[in-house]
């Protein structure tokens, strides 16, 4: 089927499309949950999950249970959830900014919740009873205040709203050297750098239970919107001509894009590179309508996300490598071999 | 006549901090007529386009469509009867043909309305009218500057608007084209009002004719009222020798070197 008949074909192609990749997504999340120290075979998984769910009362050990049901699965989950959550704020401001190399970190929000996060973790702040995530949390939605109140609530068009992203950017990043150089000790600078290039180790089901909500919320929201996402094609001004009220619709959406990064960098760090390369490889398959391409890239960064945490903790033995590290190590080649392909051909 | 999709302005200003760029701009536009705003660069008619169109607020002045003042028309709704094209509009992302003149149907469409029978043939009959519905798998990158125009306007008249914007619609097409354009342009049944630089294009084109300087109206009526050599001294500052086509209304404008 080629590109051109299946965009005639209505939603077929694109649906087929979402189904395997969330097939591979479900195989994922069970490899996920048998791999690791403690190697579990794959039908035990199986069982432990449907005890878990309490579909079954299989026999199995109860530290295979627990492993797979408590630690391994929960954060198999939070890391799919996570790829979903960014790869789809990557969609939306791309086709909000209408810049391909727009990214769930352009608005600050990353910046912003390192900032945070050193303020608990090296300074201290709110006494222990502040946790990291609640301070990363708190640090990306300041970011994105200063980029909106910079941009004008986002109606000042996008290169000035990516400009504000820049600026809170460098601001942020600048707040949080200057407070791990000067009151920071080498573990808490170690401790903080591990945490930005990511971690899913530690997520348990709370978080997976608090991340679903945004994520299944985020996404409802960009899809009642996904009409007036296409509209954006051709800028601003034509999407207003379309009948679009296009400064509401950007604050919302850059809100709910924040709601999203923040939730997610608070729980599991940085991780880049999702948001970026996820978004334009899905475009290839499915095409640039939104009803298509933000459910497609929300199940194929949740496949990636799974995947590149697989290989987190298998390529070095006895170690798991930061996951930031990995969804470059992994995308880049991938990516340049989109950049490759999709070359002007003149 | 319900029907009537009259377009009247009144005393329209607006301007950026101090400097006042539409000044005190009255002007009506009948129904089905095709009428043609020209000046030199700077005196303001893609803002007034825009002004009429409802993309831009005036600081002051109201603009009536069939009798209502189109401050008070939600966006959608006014976007169900008006259309705009922009100048040379472009786009980096991936679209067909078929993918932009779609577009058109956004205001048409609720948020989770699926894509219906009268989408796709007011999608149909664009791309029939504008001679490119055999193009429409099309990747739009691969379109020529002409085509990418067609497009813009099978994209607007998806829209089944009652009155038409253009801002400049004929920008960097050769002749060929740029007459194609036009004649598409008038030829519509539809209320349409065209910024336009080339003032033999206009004079070929329009109905009326609508001159601008400095955010002013300096003259309004047919070609041949307006398009005359002491005008064009006095605001486009060329010396023409203006002359009459015989059995039209529509003068012939050839521009001295002086």
């Amino acid at each position: 089927m080629t590109a051109a008949a299946d965009r005639e074909g209505g939603a077929g192609w694109p649906a087929l499309f979402i189904l395997l990749v969330l097939a591979g997504l479900a195989f994922a999340v069970a490899l996920a949950a048998a791999i690791g120290d403690y190697s579990i075979s794959l039908s035990t998984v199986v069982l432990a999950v449907t005890n878990g769910l309490g579909l079954t009362g299989a026999e199995i050990l109860p530290i295979e249970q627990s492993i797979v049901w408590d630690l391994r699965l929960s954060r198999a989950l939070v890391a799919a959830l996570a790829g979903a959550g960014l790869a789809i704020c990557g969609a939306i401001l791309q086709a909000l900014l209408r810049n391909a190399l727009a990214e769930p970190f352009v608005l600050g929000v990353s910046a912003g919740a390192s900032t945070g996060a050193v303020c608990v973790i090296v300074l201290g702040i709110g006494a222990g009873g502040l946790s990291l995530s609640v301070g990363a949390f708190i640090g990306a939605f300041a970011a994105f205040a200063l980029v909106a109140l910079l941009s004008n609530g986002a109606t000042s068009g996008p290169n000035h709203t990516i400009l504000a992203g820049v600026v809170a950017s460098q601001l942020f990043n600048a707040l949080t050297s200057y407070i791990v150089t000067t009151s920071g000790n080498a573990q808490q600078a170690r401790d903080v750098m591990f945490w930005l290039l990511g971690s899913f180790g530690g997520v348990r089901w709370p978080d997976f239970q608090l991340l679903i909500v945004v994520v299944l919320l985020g996404l409802a929201i960009c899809l009642w919107m996904a009409q007036s996402l296409d509209a954006f094609t051709f800028g601003d001004e034509d999407a207003a001509a379309l009948g679009v009220p296009v400064a509401r619709i950007r604050l919302i959406l850059f809100a709910v894009t924040a709601m999203m990064t923040a939730t997610i960098v608070s729980m599991v760090g940085t991780i880049g590179f999702v948001g970026l390369v996820v978004p334009h490889a899905v475009r290839h398959v499915v095409g640039p309508l939104h009803l298509r391409l933000l459910p497609a890239c929300a199940a194929v960064g949740a496949l990636f996300m799974v995947l590149a945490d697989i290989a987190s903790r298998v390529l070095v033995a006895q170690q798991t490598i930061p996951i930031g590290v990995v969804t470059a190590l992994v995308g880049v080649p991938f990516f340049a071999l989109i950049l490759y392909r999709s070359r002007p051909q003149t | 006549m319900s029907q009537d999709m009259t377009v009247i302005a009144e005393n329209l200003v607006w301007g950026v901090r101090r400097r006042v760029i539409v000044d005190n701009v009255s002007l009506t536009v009948r129904q089905g007529e095709t009428l043609g705003l020209i000046g030199p660069n700077g005196s303001g008619k893609s803002s007034l386009l825009r002004l009429l169109a409802g993309l831009k607020r005036p600081q002051s002045g109201r603009v009536e469509i069939n009798g209502r003042d189109i401050a008070g028309i939600p966006r959608r709704i006014l976007a169900q009867q008006l259309a705009f094209v922009q100048q040379n509009a472009a786009t980096d992302t991936n679209v067909s043909v078929r993918d932009v003149v779609r577009l058109g149907r956004t205001p048409h469409r609720s948020a989770l309305s699926g894509w219906s029978g009268a989408d796709e043939a007011a999608v149909a009959k664009a791309l029939e009218r504008v001679d490119m519905a055999d193009r429409r798998g099309q990747p739009w990158q691969t379109l020529s500057g002409g085509e990418r125009q067609r497009v813009h306007i099978a994209r607007a008249l998806a829209q089944s608007p009652r009155v038409m914007f253009l801002d400049e619609p004929t920008n960097h097409l050769d002749i060929h084209h740029q007459i194609e354009i036009l004649r598409m342009v008038r030829d519509l049944d539809l209320t349409s009002i065209v910024a336009l630089h080339d003032m033999n294009l206009a004079a070929m084109f329009c109905d009326r004719i609508v001159v601008l300087r400095a955010g002013a109206i300096v003259a309004c009526g047919t070609p041949r009222e307006v398009l005359t050599a002491p005008l064009l001294r006095d605001v486009f500052r060329v010396d023409a020798a203006v002359a009459a086509v015989a059995g039209t209304d529509r003068p012939h404008i050839r521009f001295q070197p002086g």
